[in-house]
C-alpha cells in the first residue's frame, strides 16, 4: 500500500504530470469550482444547468442534436477528404469508389443522411425556439446569430450537394445559383443593378455580377466545383464554427437554456 | 390546497408495490448503492465506442483499390531488345530497365538505393547517375560513385512457358550485397 502511495506521487509530483495539470488535485469545493472553470475541455460546460434545461420535453435536444450532426459531417466529411478529387475528371468517379470499393461505404451515406437530418434538426431547434418565446430579451442578439447559422447550415448543404458532380447536382446548382442573378444592386437581372452605367453601358452584366463570383464563370464549370469544394470544406466551417462558440457562449451569459416563466 | 401541479413542484412517488416500508425508489432509479455498476457499465460503454471509431477511421486510411500499376507484367519477346542496351521502353509505367547482355538478361528497378529517388541513363558515360544526389552505378546495377551504400535491386524476371514472353515480377526483389543475384530467378540465362 505504502508502495502504491509511493508510486502515486512520483506520478503525480512528475514534470510530466505537472506540465499537463497545472493545478493539484482540488480537494475543496472553491478548487474543485476553480478547476472546471480553469479546464479548457471541463469550462465548455457550464459549472450548473437548471433542471428546466434538461427536460427534453421543453428543448427536444435540438441543439444539441444539431452540433451533433456538425460533429459527424466534420468527421465523416474528413474522412471522405481522403477520397474524393474536386476535378471534373474524377469527381463522380470517386463518389462511385467511396460507395462501391473504399472501406466503409457507409462514410458517404452518413455524410449525406446527416446532413438532411442537420437541416431538419436546425428547423425543429428554430420552431422550438420560437414557440417557447426564448428569442425576448435578453437572448435577441442569439436568436440573431442563430438566423445566420441556421442560413450557413442550408449554404453547407447547397454546396455540398453539387460535389458529386452528376446530372442532379448540376442542375441543382444552375438553378440555385440562378438567384444571385437577382441580388440587388450586384446581379444582372437584380433592382437597381440597371441604374449602375458608365454612360450608355451597364457595369453589371452576366461576365462580371455576384453570380459570376460564386461560381466562377458564366454556367457551371470546373471552376464551380473547386469554389464549392473549398466553401464547402473550409471556408463556411470556419465562420459556422466561430458563430458556433458564440451561440453556445451566449446561451450561457444570457442566463442558461430558457426555462418555463 | 388545489390539486394542480406547478412544473417546479416535486411530486411525491407512490412506493411500488412489495417494496419495505419508507422505500420509494423506483426501479431502474440510480442510487448510492448501484451507481458504481452503472459508471463502470457507462465507462466501459463508452470506451467500446471510442474503440470501434478508432478502428473504422484506422481501416478507413488502407484503400481497397489502388490506381498503380501492377507488380508483374509481360515484357514482351527476347527478340525485341538489343544486346548490350539498356532498355527504358518501361521505366515510366513500371519502374524497370531491362538490361540485355551476352549472357543474361535482368531488369533492374528504378530506384535509388540512397534514397529512393529515379536515376537516369546516361549511354554516353555508360552509367545510371541519380540526380538528386549523385549516386552513380554501372550497367550491371552496381554502385560505384557518391553516397548510395548498395547496388541497384533486381526484380524477379523469367520467360513464361505458355507463350515464350519475357515476365518481371517486381514483388519479388533480388539484393546484390545479400548474395542474391546469383538466384536464378533473378536473369534470364541466354
Amino acid at each position: 500500500m505504502a508502495d502504491l502511495r509511493a508510486l502515486q506521487d512520483g506520478i503525480v509530483n512528475s514534470q510530466i504530470w505537472k506540465s499537463i495539470f497545472r493545478v493539484g488535485i482540488p480537494n475543496t469545493n472553491r478548487k474543485r469550482v476553480l478547476a472546471v472553470l480553469g479546464s479548457l475541455i471541463l469550462h465548455l460546460h457550464p459549472v450548473k444547468v437548471r433542471r428546466s434545461g434538461t427536460r427534453m420535453s421543453y428543448t427536444w435536444c435540438m441543439g444539441g442534436t444539431t452540433f451533433f450532426l456538425f460533429l459527424v459531417e466534420t468527421v465523416t466529411g474528413l474522412l471522405l477528404m481522403f477520397y474524393y478529387r474536386p476535378t471534373i475528371e474524377y469527381a463522380f468517379t470517386d463518389i462511385m469508389d467511396l460507395r462501391e470499393q473504399a472501406p466503409f461505404g457507409i462514410m458517404r451515406e452518413m455524410h449525406r443522411w446527416g446532413a438532411h437530418a442537420m437541416v431538419i434538426a436546425v428547423w425543429l431547434h428554430m420552431f422550438r425556439v420560437f414557440m417557447t418565446g426564448s428569442y425576448k430579451p435578453p437572448r435577441e442578439f442569439n436568436w440573431n446569430v442563430g438566423v445566420i447559422l441556421l442560413v450557413l447550415t442550408l449554404l453547407l448543404s447547397f454546396t455540398g450537394y453539387l460535389l458529386p458532380w452528376d446530372q442532379l447536382a448540376i442542375w441543382a446548382i444552375t438553378v440555385g445559383s440562378s438567384m444571385a442573378r437577382a441580388t440587388p444592386g450586384a446581379g444582372n437581372e437584380g433592382p437597381m443593378s440597371g441604374l449602375i452605367k458608365l454612360g450608355d453601358i451597364r457595369l453589371i452584366h452576366a461576365g462580371d455580377d455576384a453570380r459570376f463570383a460564386l461560381i466562377g464563370g458564366r454556367s457551371i464549370g470546373p471552376a464551380t466545383l473547386l469554389r464549392f469544394y473549398v466553401l464547402h470544406c473550409v471556408a463556411i466551417p470556419l465562420v459556422a464554427g466561430f458563430l458556433m462558440a458564440i451561440h453556445f457562449w451566449r446561451v450561457r451569459k444570457d442566463g442558461g437554456i430558457s426555462g418555463p416563466l | 390546497m388545489s390539486e394542480e401541479i406547478t412544473p417546479y413542484q416535486v411530486v411525491p412517488k407512490t412506493p411500488l408495490a412489495g417494496s419495505a416500508a419508507g422505500d420509494i425508489r423506483e426501479q431502474g432509479e440510480i442510487t448510492r448503492r448501484n451507481f458504481p455498476f452503472v459508471l463502470t457499465a457507462a465507462w466501459l460503454a463508452l470506451t467500446a465506442a471510442l474503440g470501434g471509431l478508432t478502428s473504422v477511421l484506422g481501416r478507413f486510411m488502407f484503400p481497397n483499390v489502388l490506381f498503380e500499376p501492377v507488380q508483374r507484367f509481360k515484357a514482351g519477346f527476347m527478340s525485341d531488345y538489343a544486346v548490350g542496351e539498356v532498355d527504358e521502353r518501361w521505366k515510366d509505367k513500371f519502374g524497370i530497365w531491362l538490361v540485355r547482355t551476352e549472357e543474361i538478361m535482368y531488369a533492374l528497378i528504378t530506384v535509388c538505393t540512397h534514397l529512393g529517388c529515379t536515376p537516369n541513363w546516361l549511354p554516353t558515360q555508360n552509367k545510371f547517375k541519380c540526380p538528386c544526389h549523385g549516386s552513380g552505378y554501372y550497367k550491371s546495377g552496381i554502385n560505384f560513385e557518391g553516397p548510395t551504400p548498395r547496388p541497384l535491386e533486381r526484380a524477379k524476371i523469367f520467360i513464361d512457358p505458355s507463350d515464350g514472353q519475357i515476365v518481371v515480377d517486381k514483388a519479388k526483389q533480388f539484393h546484390q550485397e545479400r548474395g542474391e543475384w546469383v538466384d536464378p530467378e533473378s536473369f534470364i540465362k541466354l
